[in-house]
C-alpha cells in the first residue's frame, strides 16, 4: 500500500486523479441508469463535507446515516470520514425503538437519512434521544410541509457545502490530510444474537487491508461491477461496496428499489457478486416454481441437463479432468439450459461470486457452482472486517469455509472455538471494554464463538456456534444449525429450529415457506384462508414428513450425527419475525428466545403429545399488535 | 389518521375558488330518476366526496362530470364556463381524469404501456411518425415515457413496470389506473371507489397517494367512498346523496352530525 493512500478519503481523492471518467456510482432512477464517474464523485462528497463542515460537524463526532442503498448516502459515508467522523450506518428497517439504543450508544447528532419514512422515525425519536440536532435527507417527496428546524434537504446541504467551500479555502484538503489511517473509518452495530448491540469500531487501517487482502486473493480490478443491495449497515455490505470499490476503484450500482432486485441485478449483470445463503435460496426456489409451471417438454430438458450439471459441473468449473462425452454433454446443456439460466439470474458475467453470513445448504452450493457460476464461501464476522477464511478458486470443497485468509491467524480453542489474530480485528468495541475484553484475550486473539475443525487440508469446516452446540443424553455433539440448515434447502421449509440439548432425541420446528408450499398447493386445489391455516393442513404436513425424513436419511449416512436424526417436528402457526424478536435483522434464529417464548410446545414434543394449542403475539409492521392462535399437530417419524 | 394531522395537511396548501360548479342537475333514465335537482360546488385544490347508500346516484353524478351521461336538467360549470353538452373527450381534454368503479385496464398490456395510453391526449406527432419512431416522434415518446416514470416513482410500481396488468393483484391493479389517471395530469381527478375491495394496509397506502397527489401536484380530487373512515379522514368537504337526491352537504364533522344522513345510513321508521 502506497503511504499516502492510508485512509478511504485519500483513497477518493486518488481515484479522481487515476480515472476520473471511469463509472464509480450508479442508480437507477426514473427507469434509467444514472452514472457518476469518479470526479463527479470527487465533487458530491466534497461539497458534502464541506456542507456537513458548515453546520457544525466536527472532528471525532459520529454521522448516523440510514436508507437504503443509495450512491448519496455512500458518499455521506466518505464525506464524514473526510472531516474527520465517523460514519455509523444503520439498519433502514428497524423500527424506531430499535434504533433509539444505537443512536443514544453513538451520540448522535448529526444524521443523514434517505427519505420520508426515516426523517418519520427520527422525528419521533427526538424526544428521547434529544441529541439529535441535525437531520438531513435525500428525497425530498412528501417533505414539504415538515417545519422542524431539524430538518434540511441533502441538495441544500450541499448547496451549502460550495459556499462554505469557496470562503474556506483549503478546509478540505486540510481535513483530508488529517485523517490517519488509525483513525475510526466506521461503526457498525453487530445484529445483536446475545443482547444489546455492540457497536464495533473498525479503523481505516483494518478495512484497508481487509479490502486490499480480498482484491489480492480473487485479482478484482477496477472494471468489477457489484450490485449493493444488502443493508449499509451489514458487514458485507460495508466491504464489498464501500471499501474495496474505494480500494480497487470499481463500479457500485444501486437498485432501484428493494423490490427491482432482480430485475436490476439482470440489468446490471456485476461480475462480483455477495450474498448471503438465504438470497440464494430464495432464487433456486423461484427458479423451481417456475419450473414446475413450465411445459413438459421444458421441465424434462430442464431436470436432464441438470442431472449431468450435477455430476460433473463443478469438476468443470474446478478445471478437473472430466470423460470427454460428459464434457459435450455439459457443453450442450450450457447452450440449452445453464446459460439462459445464468442470464435470467443476471448471473452471466460473474467472475466471483461469495457468500456468508450463515452456513449454505450443500445442496444449494452444488447447484450453484454446477450451473457454471464461481461461487465460494467465506467465513468471518463484523469485528474481523468480514474476512477470516476464503475458498480458493479451484479449491471448493461443499462443507468448509476455506483457508485463513492471507494476513490472518486461525487457531483452534481446546472446545472447538475458532480463535483469530489479525490486522483486520477490530481495536474496540464503542463504549464497551468490558466487552472488548471478553471478545480478544490478553494474546490478541478474537473469541469468535463459532465451533469448528480443521480438516487434513487446512480447510475450517464450521460445525455450529459454539454457545449452541450441545450434547445429548447418549452424549453424542448435537449442533441444531447443522440439521436447520439440511431442513431449510427444501424449498418448501423456510426455518427450522431444532432442539436436542440434554435430551434423548431430537424434535423441530418447522416455519413452511409462504411462496413456494402456497404454490404448491394452489396446483393440487388445495384450499387455504392464510399463513396458519395452510401451516396446519394435513397435505402440507404430509409435505413436510417427506421432506423430514431425507434429512434423516442423510444424517444417518454420518458417524457423527446419526443419533440426531428428527424424531418428532411441528409446523408453527406463524412466521419467525425480526419484528417479534425470534429472528435477528439478518434473519438469524434466536435460539434462546424461541425456546422461551414456546416452551409449551417442545415440552409437548417430547411429552408425546399429538397436538398442543398456543396462543401468541404477533406484532405488525406499523407496531400494532394482534394474536394468532392454533392448535398445532405434532408428527413422529421413524429414524432411517 | 388523527384530525390535528389533516389539519397540517390542509393548512399546506390553499384551497382556491370555485372550479366545478353543478347547478340543479337533474338525471333520468326513462322512468328512473337517478339525480334530482342536485347543486354542489368543488373548490380548487380540495378533496370533496361524495357518500351516499347504494343506488343514490353517485358514480351517475362522476359520470355526469365527466361527460359519460348528459343530464336533462340544470347546468355545469366549469371553471366559469356553462358546460352543458360536455363529452367524455372534452372533459377529458379540459382536464378532468378518472378512475372506474370496476378497474377498467387493458389486461394484456403492462403498466408501463398502460399509463403511457394516459398520455394519449398529450401526443401531438401524428400515427405514421409513431408508427416509424421517427425525429419528433421519437422526442415525444421520450419525453412522455419521462413523465411516466415519474407516476411510476410516485406511486411506487417501479417493479412491476413491465408486468402485464392481468398477472397483478386487484390493489396494485387499482394503484396502476390511478397512474393512468395521473399520466394525463389531470386538473380535477374523479375516482370512483379507490378503496372497494382493498385489505388495511392497501387502503392505507391508496390514502397516502391520494393525499401526496393533492398536495404535491395541488390536483382537485372528488371521490367516492364507501369507507366512513376514509373519507372522514381525508376529505376536506362532504357531498351525501340518497335516492338520487343531496341530503348533506359540508365539512366530514357537520355531515357526520347530520340527521338526514344518519337516518340515511342507519335507517328510520316510514
Amino acid at each position: 500500500m502506497q503511504d499516502n493512500l492510508t485512509t478511504f478519503p485519500r483513497r477518493l481523492l486518488q481515484h479522481g486523479k487515476e480515472r476520473p471518467h471511469k463509472p464509480a456510482f450508479r442508480e437507477k432512477d426514473l427507469g434509467i441508469w444514472q452514472t457518476w464517474d469518479w470526479q463527479q464523485t470527487n465533487e458530491e462528497v466534497r461539497a458534502l463535507a464541506c456542507g456537513l463542515a458548515a453546520i457544525g460537524f466536527q472532528r471525532g463526532m459520529n454521522l448516523a446515516i440510514i436508507g437504503d442503498n443509495r450512491p448519496r448516502l455512500y458518499w455521506s459515508m466518505l464525506a464524514a470520514q473526510c472531516i474527520g467522523g465517523v460514519p455509523v450506518p444503520m439498519y433502514q428497517d428497524a423500527p424506531a425503538a430499535d434504533l433509539a439504543f444505537v443512536l443514544e450508544n453513538a451520540e448522535i447528532q448529526y444524521a443523514i437519512v434517505e427519505d420520508q419514512e426515516q426523517v418519520d422515525k427520527l422525528l419521533d425519536l427526538c424526544e428521547q434521544c434529544p441529541s439529535i440536532a441535525h437531520i438531513a435527507y435525500e428525497d425530498e417527496r412528501g417533505m414539504r410541509n415538515y417545519t422542524h428546524q431539524q430538518l434540511i434537504s441533502y441538495a441544500r446541504l450541499q448547496e451549502m457545502g460550495r459556499e462554505y467551500d469557496k470562503a474556506n479555502p483549503g478546509f478540505y484538503e486540510a481535513s483530508i490530510a488529517e485523517g490517519k489511517e488509525s483513525d475510526n473509518a466506521i461503526i457498525l452495530y453487530t445484529s445483536g444474537t446475545t443482547g444489546k448491540p455492540k457497536g464495533v469500531c473498525q479503523t481505516h487501517k483494518a478495512l484497508l487491508s481487509a479490502a486490499t487482502g480480498g482484491i489480492g486473493f480473487d485479482k478484482l480490478t477496477d472494471e468489477e461491477n457489484v450490485l449493493s443491495y444488502l443493508p449499509m449497515a451489514w458487514v458485507g455490505d460495508c466491504l464489498f461496496s464501500f471499501a474495496q470499490a474505494l480500494t480497487a476503484g470499481f463500479t457500485v450500482n444501486c437498485p432501484e428499489s428493494s423490490d427491482t432486485v432482480t430485475t436490476d441485478l439482470r440489468e446490471i449483470g456485476p461480475s462480483y457478486y455477495f450474498a448471503p445463503p438465504r438470497i440464494f435460496e430464495n432464487m433456486l426456489t423461484q427458479v423451481m416454481i417456475r419450473m414446475e409451471d413450465a411445459g413438459a417438454i421444458k421441465r424434462k430438458m430442464f431436470h436432464h441437463y441438470m442431472d449431468v450439471a450435477r455430476r460433473v459441473g463443478s469438476d468443470i468449473l474446478d478445471g478437473k479432468p472430466v470423460a470427454l462425452g460428459d464434457r459435450i454433454s455439459y457443453a450442450i446443456g450450457n447452450a440449452l439450459v445453464y446459460g439462459p439460466l445464468r442470464n435470467v439470474l443476471g448471473m452471466s458475467r460473474i467472475r466471483v461470486a461469495y457468500t456468508a453470513g450463515a452456513a449454505i445448504g450443500p445442496d444449494l452450493f452444488r447447484f450453484y457452482r454446477s450451473i457454471g457460476v464461481n461461487l465460494k464461501q467465506f467465513y468471518g464476522s463484523t469485528e474481523t472486517c468480514a474476512y477470516i477464511c476464503l475458498q480458493p478458486d479451484g479449491e471448493i470443497k461443499f462443507d468448509s469455509v476455506g483457508k485463513p485468509a492471507p494476513g490472518v491467524e486461525v487457531k483452534l480453542a481446546p472446545n472447538g472455538e475458532v480463535l483469530v489474530k489479525s490486522p483486520t480485528l477490530m481495536h474496540c468495541y464503542y463504549k464497551r471494554p468490558d466487552a472488548t475484553a471478553e471478545a480478544i484475550d490478553g494474546e490478541g486473539y478474537f473469541h469468535t464463538g463459532d465451533a469448528g475443525i480443521f480438516d487434513n487440508d487446512g480447510h475450517l469446516r464450521i460445525i455450529d456456534r459454539a454457545a449452541d452446540v450441545g450434547k445429548m443424553n447418549n452424549g453424542a455433539i448435537f449442533a441444531p444449525n447443522y440439521i436447520e440448515n439440511k431442513l431449510k434447502f427444501f424449498p418448501f421449509i423456510k426455518e427450522a429450529v431444532a432442539f436436542g440439548h440434554e435430551r434423548d432425541k431430537v424434535t423441530a420446528f418447522i416455519n413452511i415457506d409462504m411462496e413456494a408450499v402456497g404454490n404448491w398447493a394452489e396446483r393440487r386445489g388445495i384450499a387455504y384462508s392464510g399463513y396458519t391455516d395452510l401451516a396446519a393442513h394435513e397435505q402440507t404436513y404430509a409435505l413436510v414428513k417427506e421432506c423430514v425424513e431425507k434429512v434423516n436419511a442423510d444424517l444417518a449416512q454420518e458417524a457423527l450425527m446419526s443419533d440426531t436424526q428428527v424424531h418428532r417436528f411441528l409446523v408453527l402457526h406463524k412466521e419467525l419475525d425480526p419484528d417479534d424478536d425470534e429472528l435477528t435483522r439478518t434473519r438469524k434464529v434466536r435460539r434462546k428466545f424461541i425456546a422461551e417464548k414456546y416452551a409449551v410446545l417442545i415440552e409437548a414434543l417430547y411429552g408425546g403429545k399429538a397436538s398442543q394449542y398456543i396462543e401468541t403475539q404477533v406484532k405488525f409492521e406499523d407496531g400494532r399488535t394482534g394474536m394468532v392462535a392454533a392448535d398445532l399437530r405434532i408428527m413422529d417419524l421413524k429414524a432411517a | 389518521m388523527q384530525m390535528n394531522e389533516q389539519e397540517a395537511i390542509t393548512a399546506g396548501r390553499k384551497i382556491g375558488d370555485v372550479i366545478l360548479d353543478m347547478r340543479n342537475i337533474s338525471l333520468s333514465f326513462g322512468g328512473v330518476k337517478a339525480l334530482t335537482n342536485i347543486s354542489f360546488n368543488v373548490r380548487e385544490h380540495e378533496i370533496r366526496a361524495i357518500i351516499g347508500p347504494n343506488g343514490a346516484g353517485k358514480s351517475s353524478m362522476l359520470n355526469v362530470i365527466n361527460g359519460v351521461y348528459r343530464p336533462q336538467q340544470g347546468e355545469i360549470v366549469y371553471r366559469g364556463q356553462q358546460r352543458k353538452n360536455m363529452d367524455c373527450y372534452a372533459a377529458a381534454k379540459s382536464g378532468i381524469a378518472r378512475t372506474f368503479q370496476n378497474i377498467a385496464l387493458f389486461k394484456g398490456m403492462t403498466v408501463l404501456d398502460n399509463i403511457m395510453t394516459g398520455r394519449n391526449l398529450k401526443m401531438k406527432s401524428n400515427f405514421l411518425l409513431q408508427a416509424l419512431y421517427l425525429g419528433p416522434a421519437r422526442r415525444e415518446e421520450i419525453e412522455h415515457r419521462r413523465k411516466c416514470e415519474e407516476v411510476i416513482d410516485f406511486l411506487e410500481i417501479q417493479h412491476i413496470r413491465k408486468t402485464p396488468v392481468g398477472r397483478l393483484p386487484y390493489g396494485l391493479q387499482k394503484r396502476v389506473e390511478l397512474g393512468r389517471a395521473l399520466a394525463a395530469e389531470p386538473q380535477i381527478l374523479l375516482l370512483d371507489e379507490p378503496m372497494a375491495g382493498m385489505n388495511v394496509e392497501e387502503k392505507q397506502d391508496m390514502c397516502r397517494f391520494i393525499l401526496d397527489v393533492n398536495e404535491q401536484f395541488g390536483t382537485t380530487i372528488v371521490l367516492i367512498e364507501h369507507d366512513m373512515g376514509v373519507v372522514m379522514d381525508i376529505s376536506d368537504r362532504v357531498v351525501v346523496l340518497d335516492y338520487g337526491k343531496k341530503i348533506g352537504d359540508g365539512t366530514p364533522d357537520e355531515v357526520r352530525t347530520n340527521q338526514d344522513v344518519i337516518d340515511a345510513y342507519l335507517g328510520v321508521a316510514h
